[in-house]
């Protein structure tokens, strides 16, 4: 009895954690950590990119909120849809499919500090599954407010 | 016939006329190169004073909650107001708020008034978070119109601490210090 009793508890166990393990890397397969950091692109980087006269400027697509959108987004972005929900992927899916997989794209989002955003990781891995090479990704601390209004950077509104 | 007679021009009329004609061509230069600037030039940032909030008189607005009722803030005037701006993809959202639910119960009686604005897209997730967290306190959808007029809601989550003259207190941006924001909240509460 007691024998059996311990086989239970390690199979318990052992199920246990595997589910943790699961789970881990669940939450690790769209986090922020795995996008490489020579994909990063700081706010300061981008606003040279866009002043410049001699860069090629990038498709700047905007993955997250609508309405943080609405009131302030970075002059020519897109918005793009919430990548952390399925419709907003499809939708990203919808403007890119068609463009040129050497296309210089950066996606933004800035709605969350950047380990809690729930869509850029998404939006990162989307583009590289379709067979993007050229991406940045914008690296927003803490929120697009912070980090790019509040530092003067230009700012265009509307939807 | 007249003769034609040579009238001799002041050397100062010819030195003036050049220096006329210069600044002409100088001015039409200068436009020119406005006009050709401006579509290449950024937008300036504009101005969103977000700092600007503390002791000054909260912005009125009135919503229709998820339960449709009309929502004022100017009706909870004598109530200490924590207004939370929030989203159902906000995962330092969803953390507080079964907090503010707590303090509603705890402080409801005293004259704390929880007031949720979702700055989600649409409303149905707004309203399965609304039943799974169990809120009891209004929430309804925001815009864009209102998070400019508390100054853009350019990351969330967002909270301002109102007192009972409506006025802000102070505006938290991002994940709150939970345990500062409560010793606020019962500070307030204890000033009539």
């Amino acid at each position: 009895m007691r024998y059996a009793l311990n086989r239970f508890a390690a199979a318990f166990f052992v199920l246990a954690l595997v589910c943790i393990m699961s789970s881990t890397a669940h939450a690790q397969a769209s986090s922020t950590s795995q996008i490489p950091a020579a994909d990063l692109l700081q706010p300061s980087e981008l606003v040279q990119i866009l002043k410049s006269s001699t860069e090629v400027k990038p498709l700047v697509l905007q993955v997250g909120s609508h309405v943080l959108y609405a009131q302030a987004h970075i002059p020519a972005s897109e918005y793009a849809g919430p990548a952390g929900q399925a419709a907003g992927l499809r939708a990203l899916e919808g403007r890119v499919g068609k463009l040129d997989r050497n296309l210089f794209v950066v996606l933004y989002c800035g709605c969350c500090p950047w380990g809690k955003c729930p869509n850029i990781a998404p939006a990162y891995k989307q583009l590289r599954s379709l067979g993007f090479t050229h991406i940045k990704v914008l690296h927003i601390a803490d929120n697009f407010g912070t980090d790019w209004v509040d530092k003067g950077y230009p700012i265009a509104k509307g939807r | 016939m007249p003769p034609l007679t040579f009238r001799a021009i002041p050397r100062q009329a010819i030195k003036q006329g050049i220096r006329r004609h210069i600044r002409r061509r100088i001015g039409s230069y200068l436009l020119l190169l406005c006009a050709v600037a401006a579509p290449l030039r950024m937008s300036p940032a504009q101005t969103l004073s977000r700092s600007d909030f503390a002791n000054k008189s909260a912005p009125s607005f009135a919503r229709m909650d998820l339960n449709g009722k009309k929502m004022e803030l100017s009706a909870y005037r004598g109530r200490v107001v924590l207004l939370n701006f929030w989203a159902t993809w906000c995962a330092p959202c969803l953390i507080e708020m079964p907090v503010f639910v707590s303090w509603q119960s705890q402080y409801g009686s005293r004259g704390l008034q929880v007031i949720g604005i979702s700055m989600d897209d649409d409303a149905p997730p707004v309203r399965r978070a609304y039943l799974k967290y169990r809120l009891n306190y209004p929430v309804a959808m925001g815009d864009e119109k209102l998070g400019e007029l508390y100054g853009g809601v350019l990351g969330l989550p967002v909270t301002y601490l109102i007192d009972r003259q409506g006025k802000v207190i102070k505006r938290y941006e991002g994940a709150v210090d939970l345990k500062q924001l409560e010793r606020e909240v019962q500070r307030l509460l204890a000033k009539r």
